[in-house]
């Protein structure tokens, strides 16, 4: 193949190139794929949000392919502006049996709040999913379990939207609706049941309640029992001492354990991953504990836990014995409860901090709806 | 052209003779040692390529029994706790754990399913590591050495004992010891840190710290150091300690052209050792001081102007807002 003078030479000068060939070829293999990063920049960028002073490392990081994505669930919401009612209109309390809760609202009003709960909860069911396959007159008995929860849940959502509006409108005007957790959805996702204690016939005490790859634990080995000790049960979430030296036993009740440390940790672990944050949305993890140096979001997130305790505690765990089995917890047949995940899905604001409530005044407030006057009507000047 | 030879990164020429069963003057000392031996080109790599003989001796028997026990009250635990399901064993096995007592049994002995079999495992493993290290004593005695390698597993020791023994009972509680588990134990490490206010700011975890990462560093040098003339007999330590060749002498320059100071031939085994040994002493002095004697490592740092105070005010107008980072602003 190659002239005779050529395979001559290359016998007489036996050389080593594969040696060569390898070192160099790292080299340039290097140099290329360092010039690719810098001129086609880094295949998967991330931007990060500054939540503390510059230098202490504060900061939510991002993968911007994620952040140009708005959440998929924000398509489902829809305008439905109020009909401003006239002096004299029927209300559904005078038109409909037993109305015991959106009694105040028109007869135009109240079907337009059915309909759109139709939408946000049983979009495949339609009205029979609460009112049963009967006649229109049918319409006001309670048969149906789904109905008498349904009534308990617009309350839920009227009291979250009047107590709670350090919590939900902290940062701007958002509200809640119905859809803020059920999404079109029967059952909301990221409701959550008791699983503690996850083993009972070989082990008991502190180590029955964790260390199992479970949900509830964030697949942690963290103990599972985080969201009914805190969200439930109004345990003590801090953990720390406040002096350099404090006298006590840990034997003693009421003296945070090591144990009570890794419950506060798994609820951290479970609010991060609900709200798809650090620690440092909310701490400067310097020093957990120091309320001087927490994040305007730690403020919010106080009110939040609160706002969880009063939602289980007064709205869904009382409902227990309305449910049928299936609607229960799989191991202590307990009643489905909310957390942060169940409005925030990830997010962290829910339906990334889009104003749901503003066509829905029926929800904002208990009593008889109050209807902002249209701006065409005032703004004349 | 040139050609790159890495020729010090493995051994390259492995002399093999007859095993070297070694020293038996009196004629009785090979009845503790294994009577076998081997050989192995893969360790000859890295190491002797010499496998065995072994001194196990009654101190190594009763270690290994008891530390057998040990391992497997753990298992068997970790087994129950999963129904005997020898498939969920092996999925949960990093999450699985033997924990310590609950914390309202203090020190008094606790059920066996709520940290009774703990207690027991950690008596075991108590006494599986004492009879190893007596028996570190023990063979240096034989060989008539010194009994460096004893008190620096002592240093390590005394961490464990720490961590086990001296401060769950100074705390008056077993439940602040560790647990026995892959996942868990980092969960209490971690839990162990946030409880007492965060333990980078516990300055003899900060010195065990400097003395662990200044191991490392000095492992790094000494071992280039000494590959790096190992071309001029500087492998052979001992001979350069007492017979100075210019292995030692370019070494020594090498460093002392970097940073004005080396270390000698004998000296740098005496840096290595202070640094390892260091490392759990001062450690287990940090652990112990916390909870017993500061419970708020952070408060602590400020009291002693330790921990830096932010000045002015906390920069709130620094801060992004959630529609800029989303992109809806």
């Amino acid at each position: 193949m190659f002239p005779k003078w050529f395979d001559k030479w290359n016998r007489e000068n036996p050389t080593d190139i594969y040696g060569p060939a390898i070192f160099v070829g790292s080299i340039v293999g290097a140099v290329v794929v360092a010039a690719a990063l810098v001129t086609l920049g880094q295949p998967a960028p991330t931007d990060s949000m500054q939540t503390g002073p510059r230098g202490t490392g504060m900061h939510v990081p991002e993968f911007v392919s994620d952040l140009a994505t708005p959440d998929p669930d924000i398509e489902g919401v829809f305008e439905d502006p109020p009909y401003i009612p006239e002096d004299g209109e029927d209300l559904a309390k005078d038109v409909y049996e037993n109305v015991q809760v959106l009694g105040d609202l028109t007869d135009a009003n109240f079907n337009r709040l059915m309909n759109a709960m139709t939408q946000w909860v049983a979009p495949e069911e339609g009205c029979a999913y609460c009112h049963g396959d009967g006649d229109l007159e049918t319409y006001g008995e309670d048969t149906l379990y789904t109905k008498v929860v349904a009534r308990r849940m617009i309350q839920m959502t009227q009291g979250i939207n009047e107590n709670w509006d350090g919590h939900v409108n902290a940062n701007k005007q958002v509200g809640v609706t119905c859809y803020t957790c059920h999404r079109g959805q029967n059952v909301p996702s990221d409701i959550w049941f008791r699983i503690a204690p996850v083993e009972t016939a070989a082990v008991a005490g502190w180590g029955a309640i964790q260390n199992r790859a479970t949900l509830r634990s964030q697949y942690t080995s963290l103990p599972t029992d985080a969201l009914e000790a805190y969200l439930l049960d109004y345990g003590r979430i801090g953990v720390h001492d406040l002096d350099s030296r404090v006298a006590a036993n840990p034997a003693d009740p009421g003296v945070a354990t090591i144990q009570d440390t890794e419950r506060t940790y798994a609820l951290m672990n479970y609010v991060s991953n609900s709200l798809g944050v650090n620690c440092t949305f909310c701490h400067n993890t310097r020093a957990f504990y120091e309320v001087a140096e927490v994040t305007p979001q730690w403020s919010t997130e106080q009110l939040g836990i609160g706002m969880v305790q009063d939602i289980n505690n007064e709205y869904l765990v009382p409902l227990k014995d309305i449910y049928p089995a299936e609607r229960l917890g799989p191991i202590h047949a307990d009643a489905p409860k909310a957390a942060c995940k169940t409005c925030h899905k990830g997010y962290q604001q829910p339906l990334q901090g889009l104003n749901v409530i503003k066509d829905w005044p029926e929800l904002a407030a208990s009593g008889a709806p109050v209807y902002a006057v249209p701006e065409e009507v005032t703004a004349n000047e | 052209m040139f050609s790159v030879e890495y020729q010090n990164i493995f051994t390259q020429v492995q002399v093999r003779g007859p095993a070297e069963m070694g020293t038996d003057d009196l004629g009785t000392l090979t009845e503790d040692r294994t009577t076998w031996a081997g050989f192995s080109k893969l360790l000859g790599w890295f190491g002797n390529a010499q496998l065995g003989p072994v001194n196990l001796g009654m101190a190594g028997v009763v270690s290994i029994a008891s530390g057998i026990l040990w391992l497997n009250i753990i298992g068997i635990n970790m087994l129950a706790q999963v129904g005997w399901s020898i498939p969920e064993f092996i999925r949960q096995l990093f999450w699985l754990a033997l924990e310590p007592p609950s914390p309202e049994y203090g020190l008094s002995m606790p059920p066996l399913n709520d940290g009774g079999w703990y207690i027991i495992a950690s008596f075991l493993l108590l006494f599986s590591v004492m009879a190893w290290w007596y028996r570190s004593w023990q063979l240096a005695a034989e060989q008539k050495m010194g009994k460096h390698v004893f008190w620096a597993f002592g240093s390590a020791i005394w961490l464990f004992l720490v961590l086990g023994l001296f401060r769950p009972i100074l705390m008056g509680s077993w439940s602040e010891a560790v647990p026995y588990g892959i996942f868990p134990h980092l969960d209490w490490t971690t839990a162990f840190s946030i409880r007492y206010g965060n333990l980078y700011y516990n300055p003899f975890h900060c010195l065990s710290i400097v003395f662990l990462y200044g191991s490392v560093l000095l492992f790094a040098m000494h071992g280039a150091t000494i590959l790096a003339v190992t071309r001029y007999g500087g492998d052979r330590e001992l001979e350069q300690i007492i017979d100075r060749g210019t292995a030692t002498e370019r070494a020594a320059l090498f460093w002392r052209w970097t940073m004005g100071f080396n270390a000698t031939m004998e000296g740098i085994h005496r840096w290595a050792w202070w640094f390892a040994v260091l490392t759990p002493i001062t450690g287990g002095i940090g652990i112990l001081l916390t909870g017993t004697v500061v419970d708020n490592w952070f408060i602590w740092a400020q009291e002693h102007n330790f921990a830096p105070q932010y000045d002015g005010s906390f920069g709130y107008e620094a801060y992004g807002s959630y529609e800029a980072f989303i992109g809806k602003e």
